[in-house]
């Protein structure tokens, strides 16, 4: 068995783990990268861009279904489910070939197959060689390894995924069949934006929560909103249930839940678990090597080495949000810090928050609710896209965008927007907080007429009390 | 997000810390960077933050007992969050039953306390069964609990001009009557945070005026009144056995490790002080402006020096020997029980007047023991002055990693020839203690030069 050796071996190529590769490479070390999927991981082949493709087809869909608004007559028109999905792999294909291309061009070693920790400086893939014959390959790190295996769907006890009749969100990208009805447990991002795709489709859709609230960890006004322009839209939306059971039958689903002291029965052709992730980690070798975990996820330093000096984690499998852009943040603190570097540590306070439903959901920052329990005064600022020009000519009037501040100081607290393009207009708000702007600074930086970040100076105005749009 | 607040590891040499006080309440809301509690290390009372957000949900330490560094010794949480998994206590393999009452034995203080709170926390009816917890140990404490200055971000304070500091910081500054200019920024290109301000809130004011006696005699220089001269009477016992103070045995444990394996030579040097005795002077003559003390001028020149000795400013560093390219200068303040050597970062930037208020800032607060874990680490140079006790000269010993030591002595008046006549001058001795393996006698003779010269012509010293 060929040992090869490199400065860092990257363990998984998700989005944690390319960018950690491409800034160590950057950074002058020599890279191995191990996958036994497709280069990108989840994120870009089975999650956040494929169901990106998914949802723009289903906005497209909602803009056929409003045509007469436009005054658009349509004849004939057909939303074939089956090729949404192809279109999606099309793009996950592509955005995968990408990642092999910056390999390529970052002169990164990709090994396929599946790493194993041997110790803190080894890592054994094993894989097929150019014949497919099974072949197994050592992988020495002269510096440090970094695991990013991320993580995978989460069930509910004794409820077994098939990706069949019972489904992930992996299963839900692949699934060319559209079903006649589908059953969403859990209303977090991904409950919600699958709900979105199949209800587009004419699935019919239920989205349970055992959660007081839809979207739980968004601010609780935007989770009113949302479950009301789902339920508008036809979603069948129950919160604060509990699911008793999940029973795959001969040509349906049983789910049994319990809501309010009562137990009722839903009958569905499939059921989508949407109750969250756990660390991917199993078979990866941390036990031996006695690596420090709390609650399944790899315990980590600031600079992301876990408890065995030079081997380091990051992204979902070492805990905090389990978000793309999170796990890239750490990929490159945990580079650079190999490299001889102090690189600032991940503000995980600052990690904003999106959802790609329509009309999407972004956050950054605290809720109101919870910078009240905080014991400061605070300001509001309200400002509703009905009252945006930009959103008015859109024909996008639903949502806000919502500051929450320090009064005294006008520090962001928090922000939440409902709304066209939600996830884009956060991002002011996020420099803002990172460069410590309080609302004066925003309100001081002009902003284009119209846009709709006009709404969020208006908000910001609003929470000093003079908005001049409402 | 469930937060778990352990004992962090303050110093290299520190292994148990003491709750000395909790600043927040059970059940009290909690955001990162407030001061949390305050922990006695074996050098000093150092405040520390917490670091993440939620609610206080439990001290599991209580005020006044020790715990080796590692042990968990609160939880902040989420207010509805479950913390009954984490919120047990440490599981360490030692106390045999929970309910056993403390060891006869005599032990010393810190397993003694240890048995104590296992008692309690399993006294606790929400503690349920303990898990096992070793993996909390091995968490790098500093990095988890105690958020750091970014080493890299220390850089030059813009000399003179625009004070960086971002709106918020201003805004709380503004607020809270706390004045910019003398903060180190640990932001991005040394600009000042809100976190920066809000240290410097909670650290005591630099003393403003000078002692009240010197002013009313109207010669700021005369030797304070001598105290009287007595023997105590000679105690009964032949001898006592005093305990060591936490701080005494951290000395004593730290310096043979410098003195045994460090090769030190020492290179001493007189400088004329005339110059800088009469510029020091004129500036404490100008009002609304920091005193300034012959140390200041001291660590201004030395780390000017440094800049251009790079070789002085070095340390060993495994097979390789780390020049450091900032001056940040370890200044020993003696103590009633021990000394400490708190840093006083980037003296190379930093004008002769910010200088001085922090450095009397820091001093006072390590005499109260009011000093951040970040000011306790991280000096590329120490010195050492004695001065004030009437010394003409020593050698000190190096305060490893560190590569050397400045040992000052008092400025005296002396008989000099200048010119073939003899006059009274003003002479100060300094002696620097060298890593042999690092540098070498004509690299710390050259350095001495440097510094004799730049304090020669001090007014080098303001530009």
């Amino acid at each position: 068995m060929a040992t090869q050796a490199f400065d860092v071996v990257v363990v998984g190529t998700g989005p944690g783990g390319y960018v950690a590769a491409i800034r160590c490479a950057q950074l002058g070390l020599s890279v191995a990268t191990v996958e036994d999927d497709r280069p990108g991981g989840v994120c870009l082949n089975w999650g956040c861009i494929p169901t990106k493709a998914l949802l723009r087809n289903a906005e497209v869909v909602g803009l056929f279904q409003r045509a007469q608004e436009f005054g658009i007559t349509v004849g004939e028109w057909k939303a074939d489910y089956a090729q949404a999905v192809q279109r999606s792999r099309k793009v996950a294909d592509r955005m995968a070939k990408g990642v092999e291309f910056l390999f390529r061009k970052n002169k990164i070693t990709l090994f396929p197959g599946r790493g194993t920790l041997k110790s803190a400086r080894l890592v054994e893939v094993a894989g097929k060689d150019a014949a497919g014959k099974d072949s197994v390959q050592s992988l020495e790190a002269r510096r440090a390894v970094i695991l990013a295996t991320g993580s995978e769907p989460r069930s509910l006890p004794g409820v077994t995924i098939d990706e069949k009749r019972i489904i992930s969100s992996t299963g839900a990208v692949t699934n060319e069949s559209r079903p006649g009805s589908l059953v969403i447990i859990g209303a977090g991002a991904v409950g919600i934006e699958f709900a979105d795709v199949y209800a587009a489709y004419g699935v019919s859709v239920t989205v349970l929560e055992a959660l007081p609230r839809v979207l739980p960890i968004e601010d609780e006004e935007v989770s009113a909103q949302i479950a009301r322009l789902f339920s508008r839209r036809g979603i069948t939306i129950r919160t604060g249930v509990r699911v008793k059971s999940v029973t795959p039958g001969a040509s349906s689903v049983a789910v049994a839940v319990e809501a309010e002291g009562k137990t009722e029965t839903i009958e569905t052709d499939q059921v989508l678990m949407a109750v969250g992730r756990a660390a991917r980690t199993r078979g990866l070798g941390l036990e031996p090597l006695s690596v420090a975990t709390e609650n399944g996820f790899v315990t980590v330093s600031s600079s992301m080495e876990t408890s065995v000096k030079g081997l380091y984690a990051i992204g979902d499998m070492a805990g905090h949000q389990m978000l793309a852009h999170k796990a890239m943040a750490e990929g490159v603190v945990a580079a650079e810090t190999i490299a001889g570097q102090t690189p600032r540590p991940v503000d995980y306070g600052n990690v904003p928050s999106c959802t790609y439903c329509r009309p999407q959901v972004a956050s950054i920052g605290v809720s109101e609710a919870i910078a009240r329990g905080g014991g400061r005064e605070i300001a509001v600022g309200k400002f509703p896209f009905t009252a945006s020009g930009k959103a008015v000519a859109l024909g996008d009037t639903e949502g806000f965008v919502k500051v929450v501040a320090d009064k005294s100081t006008g520090e962001i607290l928090g922000v939440h927007i409902v709304g066209p393009e939600a996830t884009e207009l956060i991002h002011e708000f996020a420099v803002g907080r990172t460069l410590e702007a309080t609302l004066e600074e925003i309100v001081h930086t002009i902003h284009a007429h119209p846009t709709l970040s006009e709404a969020a100076l208006e908000a910001t105005l609003a929470a000093l009390g003079h908005p001049i749009h409402i | 997000m469930i937060t778990k607040v352990i004992m962090p590891k303050l110093s290299d040499a520190m292994e148990t810390g003491k709750v000395i006080k909790w600043l927040k309440k059970e059940g009290e809301a909690v955001k990162g960077g407030d001061i949390l509690v305050e922990v006695e290390t074996d050098k000093a009372n150092v405040e520390v933050e917490a670091f993440g957000s939620g609610v206080l949900r439990k001290i599991v330490i209580p005020e006044g007992e020790q715990v080796p560094v590692g042990d968990l010794i609160a939880v902040i949480a989420d207010p509805a969050e479950d913390i009954s998994s984490v919120a047990a206590g440490p599981a360490r393999p030692a106390p045999a039953a929970p309910a056993a009452p403390a060891p006869t034995a005599p032990a010393p203080a810190a397993p003694a306390a240890r048995p104590a709170r296992v008692a309690a926390s399993a006294a606790s009816p929400s503690a349920g069964p303990l898990p096992a917890m070793e993996s909390y140990q091995s968490v790098p404490a500093t990095t988890t609990v105690v958020p750091m200055a970014p080493a890299a971000a220390a850089s030059a304070p813009a000399p003179g001009g625009r004070v960086k500091a971002s709106p918020l910081a201003r805004k709380i500054a503004g607020q809270t009557g706390v004045d910019l200019r003398l903060i180190q920024g640990t932001g991005p290109g040394g600009r000042i945070i809100r976190a920066d301000v809000e240290a410097a809130r909670t650290a005591p004011r630099p003393a403003a005026a000078p002692p009240a006696a010197a002013a009313a005699t109207g010669r700021p220089q005369a030797v304070p009144a001598r105290p009287a001269f007595v023997v105590p009477p000679r105690p009964e016992a032949e001898y006592e056995d005093v305990p060591m103070s936490p701080m005494r045995a951290a000395i004593a444990k730290r310096m043979p490790m410098s003195k045994a394996p460090v090769p030190h030579f020492y290179v001493t040097s007189e400088v004329d002080m005339d110059a800088a005795w009469a510029l020091r002077e004129q500036l404490n003559g100008l009002d609304g402006q920091p005193k300034v003390s012959v140390t200041d001028m001291v660590i201004k020149a030395a780390a000017l020096a440094l800049l251009k000795n790079p070789g002085v400013n070095a340390q060993l560093n495994g097979q390789a020997i780390r020049v450091h390219h900032r001056a940040h200068i370890g200044i020993a303040v003696a103590l009633e029980q021990g000394l400490i050597t708190p840093v006083l970062r980037d003296c190379d930037v930093k004008p002769l007047g910010r200088i001085a208020v922090e450095s009397r800032d820091l001093a006072d607060r390590a005499r109260g023991g009011k000093l951040r874990a970040q000011e306790m680490s991280g000096a590329t140079f120490s010195i050492s002055n004695l001065g004030m006790f009437d010394v003409e000269e020593f050698s000190a010993i190096i305060n490893p990693p560190e590569g050397a030591i400045l040992a000052v002595g008092s400025v005296l008046q002396k008989p000099v020839v200048d010119d073939g006549e003899i006059r009274v001058g003003r002479r100060m001795k300094m002696t620097i203690s060298c890593d042999h393996r690092v540098m070498d006698g004509a690299m710390g003779a050259r350095y001495l030069q440097d510094l004799k010269r730049l304090l020669e012509e001090p007014l080098r010293l303001l530009v």
